[in-house]
């Protein structure tokens, strides 16, 4: 029959072998997890505790320890009075509308998730920048982690892990590192060509040239990395709560089950108040401390 | 050739995927172009042979694109050649671990870039002494030395601005105390004042002369204007498409060029400034060194012309006419030269510059006698010979 009719219809596999394929990957990957589950498990159990342990500090200290803490950050960095007068204000309503345990959790996970971002991504993107064969291998990696929907690589890591933080700051690093990665990367390879050879010539050695040269003067560039990152983790923040991390997405998510829209609307302001914190107090930063490396040579 | 610092020979560089498999191309000798559309490969240099002595200034110029900045860049094998030797001081750079060139680098040779490569995150005193942060040398002492060479160049009270707060003029002053920073003895230069408008330039060439008249470095400089070779250089080598089609003396360079396209080159130079009188002078016709008029006369009259320049053990003494001569002559032959026949004619030094003589030639019916610091007589300039030399350029 299929002879006849592959001109009209697209000659697709049979439907038992998908299913065969399926059921063999799947099962495959089931008796991997439950294999080697328990020991992935408990290699990342160094990471629970820290997480556990940083969103209980955040969740038992004074409202206005916090508050003082996170003013004064604001202040430090940003060095303007009416940021840091925004942050008291903002805080305090967040508080006062019963949304403040819940955005400690958002706030420690996503400071979490930045720090590992920062830690893991630097480094991948200098590793690129030094290699145009690691740039060719990573690069595609990037924009599959980018593009592929969040649900689909959270299949896998619940199946291997279970639903918890652990899972939750895997499916959030996941989506929100590339970013880091990228701007690393490129930030290392714009830096000026000459400025480069000159510290060659002066006989640095490759460590050297990283830390002095490259590093620095790619800064900029990685503070906007990791500026997206910090967003990008908080827009994950809804959809990691389906895997049970805790904090604003829960209500965020119930309130779409239940279509209560003001619990919503709150819970999605308080996500949007820490993204405008994050986003301009490392701009902020970034802009203060690399002020010498604006404009070009000519200043 | 005294005591040749850096010797290069045979070097070649290819740009490409796989130089190895087009260089016999290069060997069979195709033009750059040829390759360039067969293979996809840039010939960068073919066949330098260079050496440089210890204590010069040696400038390589050429057009953009030439390939000097790639020749300067083999030294300190910020590019490997494709084939060929570098020896520094007898050490072939091309057999340094990377430890060992780093080392090399570090103590050897220092460069000034074209678009002055100052790290824009530092300040100027730490620009400077990057070269002795880089060895590690601990931050006093190396702030210290910085700060001298600031001074040095003219920066005092500059130490803390960051370089897009410096004229282009300033920064490439910075370039230039960090490469003096390190005492390496070799200095590259890679058009290293070309980004410079005319007036800072020209300053900045005064200070590097005036520096090299103490330090006595090594330098190389890369420059695509033949009045700055000529200001600056002790010898030149022109490169063309990666070639050297000539290297000498700026005079052997100016006076006969050895292709067209070195010809062109010096064509427009302002000779009058750019060569100095010893390059055009010729040897004295007639030298007296009789002690008596009668003698003198003698001597003068063996050759055709009707003046003499008289020369004892002290050096040159002063010109002498014919005329003068058999005057004095009819009334006692026997008298000593003296003062009272000599005619009353400037000398002039071989280290000037045509330009500074010019009034002085014209304005004397006799070739001017070149005499120098010692009072010897080197030669004599004429009307004709500098009129000659200004005249075919
Ligand atoms: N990394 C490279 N890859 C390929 N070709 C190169 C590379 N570097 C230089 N070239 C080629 O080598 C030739 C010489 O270049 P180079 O930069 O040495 O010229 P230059 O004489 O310094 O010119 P300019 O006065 O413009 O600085 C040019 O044809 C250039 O295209
Ligand atoms: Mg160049």
């Amino acid at each position: 029959m299929a002879e006849k009719s592959w001109l009209m219809e697209f000659p697709q596999m049979e439907r038992k072998d998908l299913v065969g394929i399926r059921k063999s990957l799947d099962g495959l990957y089931r008796d991997f997890s439950r294999e080697y589950g328990d020991l992935i498990e408990s290699f990342f159990d160094p990471l629970l505790y820290f997480l556990v342990w940083f969103e209980k500090l955040l969740l038992a200290t004074p409202w206005w320890v916090i508050i003082a803490v996170i003013t004064g950050l604001v202040y430090l960095a940003t060095r303007s009075w009416k940021m840091s007068l925004g942050t008291i204000v903002a805080f305090m309503l967040i508080g006062y509308f019963g949304m403040w345990d819940n955005t400690m959790r958002t706030m420690s996970i996503i400071l979490v998730c930045t720090l590992l971002s920062i830690v893991l991504g630097i480094p991948i993107g200098i590793a690129m920048a030094r290699s145009d064969r690691v740039q060719a291998v990573v690069t595609p990696m990037l924009d599959v982690m980018q593009t592929m929907p969040a649900f689909v690589y959270l299949i896998p890591v619940v199946m291997l892990l279970g639903i918890g933080k652990v899972p939750g700051v895997i499916a959030v690093i996941i989506y929100a590192i590339p970013p880091v990665i990228r701007l690393t990367n490129l930030g290392i390879r714009l830096v000026d060509k000459e400025v480069m050879e000159a510290a060659t010539a002066y006989g640095a050695s490759a460590f050297q040239r990283l830390y002095q040269v490259q590093l620095p003067l790619a800064m900029p560039t990685i503070m906007a990395g990791i500026n997206q990152t910090i967003m990008m983790a908080l827009a994950m923040v809804v959809i990691a709560s389906m895997i049970g991390v805790k904090g604003l997405g829960q209500p965020v998510l119930k309130s779409i089950t239940n279509q209560y829209f003001t619990m919503g609307l709150l819970n999605g302001l308080a996500i949007v108040v820490l993204a405008i914190l994050f986003d301009r107090v490392s701009q902020a930063y970034a802009k203060r401390t690399q002020k010498h490396l604006g404009g070009n040579q000519h200043g | 050739m005294a005591d040749p610092i850096i010797e290069i020979s045979g070097l070649y560089k290819l740009f490409g995927s796989t130089p190895s498999n087009v260089m016999p191309m290069v060997h069979a000798g195709k033009s750059k172009d040829d390759i360039l559309a067969e293979t996809g490969h840039t010939l960068g240099l073919k066949d330098i042979n260079l050496s440089i002595e210890r204590g010069e200034i040696f400038v390589i110029m050429g057009l953009s694109g030439s390939g000097k900045s790639t020749l300067i860049r083999h030294f300190n094998r910020l590019i490997d050649p494709t084939e060929g030797v570098i020896n520094v001081e007898g050490v072939n750079v091309m057999d340094l671990p990377q430890k060992e060139l780093e080392q090399f680098r570090r103590h050897k040779m220092s460069m000034v870039f074209q678009r002055f490569g100052l790290m824009p995150h530092r300040t100027v005193i730490d620009n400077v002494a990057y070269g002795l942060a880089v060895q590690k040398v601990d931050k006093t002492t190396r702030l210290a030395k910085a700060k001298e060479w600031l001074k040095t160049v003219g920066l005092a009270g500059y130490e803390d601005q960051y370089p897009n707060q410096l004229s282009g003029g300033q920064q490439q002053r910075v370039g230039l105390a960090r490469a003096l920073c390190t005492d390496a003895e070799i200095l590259l230069m890679d058009e290293a004042f070309s980004a410079l408008d005319p007036l800072i330039r020209s300053e900045m060439q005064d200070q590097l002369i005036e520096l090299q008249e103490k330090l006595h470095k090594t330098i190389i400089f890369i420059t695509h204007d033949l009045d700055e070779a000529l200001r600056l250089g002790d010898r030149i080598a022109i490169l063309k498409d990666g070639e050297l089609v000539q290297q000498g003396e700026p005079a052997e360079i100016l006076l006969n060029p050895a292709t067209d396209y070195v010809e062109a080159f010096v064509k427009d130079v302002n000779r009058a400034r750019a060569l100095t009188v010893d390059t055009v002078m010729k040897p004295p016709v007639c030298r007296i060194t009789s002690e008596t008029i009668g003698e003198a006369l003698t001597e003068m009259k063996k050759h055709k012309d009707d003046y003499g320049y008289y020369v004892n053990e002290d050096g040159y003494q002063g010109v002498i006419l014919q005329e003068t001569l058999e005057d004095a002559a009819k009334e006692n032959a026997e008298d000593q030269l003296c003062e009272d026949v000599y005619e009353d004619i400037p000398t002039i030094s071989p280290d000037s510059v045509l330009e500074e003589v010019i009034p002085d030639t014209i304005d004397n019916d006799f070739p001017l006698p070149v005499v120098d610091e010692d009072g010897d007589l080197q030669g004599q300039l004429s009307r004709s010979s500098v009129v000659k030399v200004l005249g075919n350029s």
